[in-house]
């Protein structure tokens, strides 16, 4: 996986998978310290303190179909070969936290890629699950909440093609509104 | 920063509301895209966005799109299944992006299966 939005959209289905109601991703770039930190956080089922110290295995997964488990590994070597940190964080009933920081000017961060359409394609697949995208940089701030706007179109799904694409060109709008240097 | 317009949503509503309403709701294909690690990585992404661009374009609103998780044939990602109304589920491998437009255009639209992509037919037993 070479771009952070689709180690965003592989680690998203993680919570999904876990029961979340709602899943906030959270992007922070700041050039001053040249830091880029990704939170995800969910109210999901969470891990207990044996699967969470085993989530960084390659070989560890709680699926039945297959061996191997390399979504957070691969995420935590995206970070590790940028010269940030991985930070993973879960109890039982208290959902999963985690915090990924990157040098956001380093030379090996991987570039952030398409996020409108990850975040369009997690509501296409997850309609029911509430997503929060906040992106700043800098003093700037873009925030798409997928509550709000359920609130307002009523009774039309949220995974309905004409607002999916109003929420794409909207993320891309405010990502690049913000100056994003991701 | 950008605003959720509210106006904007408002006209998305009437607009989907009238067109509801002249077909009165049903949908007719369910499109799922295999959305594991293993089909990120081989570019289930795009894949994805050929198929919501070819519905956009299409104009359809009979069609419905989901993702599911790896069902553990990852070396033949990225997978799609296509489910139409009344008729076996057919799933695709190693799709990408150019190969989802004809299987929009060919089997979707006009119900014609693309036998050169098919990887099974029939319902799918593990998530």
């Amino acid at each position: 996986m070479l771009e952070l939005a689709l180690h965003i959209l592989d680690i998203a289905e993680n919570s999904t998978r876990a029961g979340a109601r709602h899943v906030g991703i959270h992007l922070n770039e700041d050039p001053e310290h040249d830091l880029l930190t990704l939170e995800i956080t969910d109210d999901g089922a969470g891990m207990d303190k044996d699967t969470l110290a085993r989530a960084l295995d390659p070989f560890y997964t709680t699926k039945k179909v297959r061996r191997v488990g390399l979504g957070l590994p691969m995420l935590a070597q995206a970070a590790e070969s940028a010269g940030g940190q991985f930070i993973l964080t879960s109890e039982p009933g208290r959902g999963t936290q985690l915090k990924v920081t990157f040098g956001l000017h380093h030379l090996d961060r991987q570039p952030l890629g398409d996020a409108a359409g990850v975040m369009v394609t997690l509501i296409a697949g997850n309609p029911d699950i509430d997503f929060t995208y906040c992106h700043e940089h800098g003093d700037h701030i873009y925030h798409l909440s997928t509550e709000e706007i359920k609130e307002e179109i009523e009774d039309v799904p949220i995974n309905h093609i004409e607002v999916l694409k109003y929420i794409r060109n909207h993320i891309a709008k405010g990502i690049k509104e913000i100056g994003s240097e991701a | 920063m950008a605003k959720i317009t509210i106006e904007d949503l408002k006209k998305i509503k009437e607009r989907v509301h009238a067109e509801t309403a002249l077909r009165d709701g049903h949908l007719r294909v369910k499109v799922t895209v295999h959305m594991g690690t293993c089909g990120i990585a081989s570019g289930a992404k795009d894949v994805m966005d050929s198929l919501l661009r070819e519905i956009e374009e299409a104009g359809v609103s009979d069609v419905s799109v989901t993702t599911s998780g790896c069902m553990g044939l990852c070396s033949r990602e990225p997978l799609v299944t296509v489910e139409i109304l009344n008729q076996d589920p057919i799933k695709y491998e190693y799709m990408n992006s150019n190969k989802m437009r004809q299987v929009f255009k060919r089997h979707i639209l006009e119900g014609e299966i693309q036998n050169p992509f098919v990887l099974a037919r029939g319902a799918e037993t593990q998530k």
